[in-house]
């Protein structure tokens, strides 16, 4: 279980460009949930993240994981609890690495490191399965750099680097924003099987409201740095993206003006 | 041409500074620091094991010592950048501008002769090879050794988040990795060598001096980058094996230049020639690439 509780963050504070960009946000994901979190551009969702995986420090307020408090601590302090997919598809994976040697540094994600060798022989019955599971042939490539792989092919690495290791938490950042359509899709249905077939713990943020609602157990709707609104189980299913437009409305007297939201 | 000591002696001096290109290796492609502390780190090396020397301890163990005093050092460098944010390359040349200071301190004088002192050198004479291939012979050794050791390192588990931090520290946190203790312990650990290559510097040549680490970055940089134009440093070991090369082959071209009368070239040329090397070893690359591909285009 993950609790964020009346989080507040402003960049630039004292500045002229002060922007606040959690206004006291609180939000409780449920062991085995699978949110999906939208939200306008500017609405925090990426800072929300961020604040989660201790990339950002927040002002004030309060991060449980596990009935632990990590909000002082530093992201690789909380790194064994919290896994994570960037959304740029270079950004979760090193491109000078080769393939095993990115998923060997992913296998130990949040523990201590020694100095026996990094890529071991007892990994490579994983690293293959798990690779022969997204049916791109890249068991066969293991010792590739991972600069070799396209775009696509990286995310899904990153996915399984991610899960590799049990978390907490998955966050997952847009992470099929910079895809081509058919590459995205293929990206969100291994990341659905995954988190069905391991019963993660999700979040995920996207910027397509029909997304939002074809995906996950729950949806969570930011603006202007808080929750507006929360719904999950019967009362999410059959929703459409013009109910979640009249709802969003119903809830703040406001237009959505973000045309990406309606066409994504 | 070169005479045959003049050769030894440029594979003699090639191979410390392929000591020292190991260093910057670490700190410019590893870790992406640009760290210019090794132009004190380097006399400071020299200037621990010839007071350790004439104070009558065992000549490996000061050799030691003068690792142990480049790892504090670049550690100094890495901890001004990491916890009090200071720019990496101003953090290096703060240690650098006071590691003179502090050189001048530990030798009590500008320079320092080991003249009639045992050194690491001194066992191996007895071996009966020719005067000029002894510290030649030693240094292959403790090149090889140190190319392994890093190798392995570069390998291991620590070695691998060390390698992530330099390339892509955000997916290095989100792994749980201490991205500054990695920056830390990689610009120790190449400073350390370079004090290695400072101290068995001064044992061969018989003196330490406050001046000779000027310009031992840009001769470090030359041998990285000459060294990768000869070997492309596809893989940890062939990036390793390309600085030993690019600085036994750097020191070669300047025994040549200097000695080739035809160019009418002299020893007070030799930073003028290091300048114009570097050009070269950073041009050519790119150069031959675009041959490469007129060459491949015409066969199209």
């Amino acid at each position: 279980m993950i609790s964020a509780t009346d989080l507040k963050l402003t960049f630039g504070k004292g500045t002229p460009l002060e922007n606040p960009a959690l206004r006291g946000m609180s939000l409780t994901v449920n062991q085995g949930e699978f949110v999906t979190v939208i939200g306008s551009n500017g609405a925090g969702k990426s800072t929300f993240l961020n604040a989660l995986a201790g990339e950002v420090m927040v002002d004030s307020g309060k991060i449980v994981v596990d009935n632990q408090d990590v909000t002082r601590l530093p992201t690789h302090k909380r790194a064994n609890r919290v896994a994570r997919v960037f959304q740029d598809p270079l950004a979760g994976t090193c491109e000078n690495l080769s393939i095993e040697e990115n998923l060997a540094l992913a296998i130990k994600r949040g523990q201590r490191r020694g100095l026996t060798s990094a890529v071991k022989k007892q990994y490579m019955k994983q690293f293959s399965d798990s690779l022969s599971s997204l049916n791109l042939g890249l068991e066969n490539r293991l010792g590739d750099k991972m600069g070799l792989l396209s775009g696509g092919q990286r995310q899904a690495v990153s996915l399984l680097m991610a899960s590799l290791t049990p978390s907490s938490i998955l966050l997952l950042d847009e992470h099929t924003a910079a895809l081509d359509p058919k590459t995205a899709r293929f990206v969100l249905e291994l990341t659905e099987h995954i988190i069905a077939t391991q019963q993660l713990t999700a979040l995920m943020v996207t910027h397509s409201m029909k997304q939002a609602l074809e995906v996950g157990n729950r949806t969570v709707m930011l603006h202007q740095g808080q929750v507006v609104f929360d719904i999950a189980g019967k009362e999410r299913d059959g929703l459409e993206v013009k109910d979640l437009l009249g709802l969003f409305e119903k809830q703040r007297g406001l237009q959505v003006d973000d045309d990406s939201l309606l066409l994504g | 041409m070169l005479s045959e000591i003049a050769f030894y002696g440029a594979l003699e001096t090639g191979l410390i500074y392929g000591l020292v290109a190991f260093g910057i290796y670490i700190s410019f492609r590893v870790l992406d620091f640009p760290d210019l502390t090794v132009d004190g780190s380097f006399p400071l090396g020299a200037a621990v094991a010839a007071m350790l020397i004439m104070a009558g301890w065992n000549p490996w163990l000061a050799t030691g010592m003068a690792i142990v005093a480049g790892m504090a050092a670049g550690a100094v460098t890495a901890l001004l950048n990491v916890k009090l944010n200071i720019l990496n390359l101003l953090a290096s040349i703060l240690t650098m501008i006071a590691l003179y200071s502090v050189n001048l301190r530990i030798m009590g004088r500008p320079n320092v002769a080991l003249l009639g002192e045992d050194t690491v050198l001194t066992p191996w004479y007895e071996l009966g090879l020719e005067f000029h291939q002894v510290p030649v012979l030693l240094f292959v050794i403790v090149a090889l050794v140190v190319l392994v050791l890093l190798w392995r390192f570069m390998k291991s588990e620590t070695g691998l988040a060390m390698r992530a931090t330099g390339a892509n520290p955000r997916m290095a946190r989100a792994q749980g990795i201490a991205t500054g203790a990695m920056i830390v312990l990689g610009v120790a650990l190449s400073n350390g060598l370079v004090g290695l290559a400072g101290a068995l510097f001064a044992q061969s040549q018989g003196a330490a001096d406050v001046t000779m680490g000027v310009g031992v970055i840009v001769i470090g940089l030359a041998s990285l980058i000459g060294g990768e134009a000869v070997l492309t440093p596809s893989t940890v070991v062939r990036a390793l094996f390309a600085c030993i090369i690019g600085a036994i082959v750097y020191r070669l071209a300047i025994a040549f230049a200097l000695n080739a009368d035809a160019l009418g070239l002299q020893a007070q040329d030799l930073n003028l020639i290091t300048a114009v090397l570097v050009t070269l070893a950073i041009v050519l690359p790119g150069v031959r690439t675009k041959l490469t591909h007129r060459f491949s285009r015409k066969q199209a």
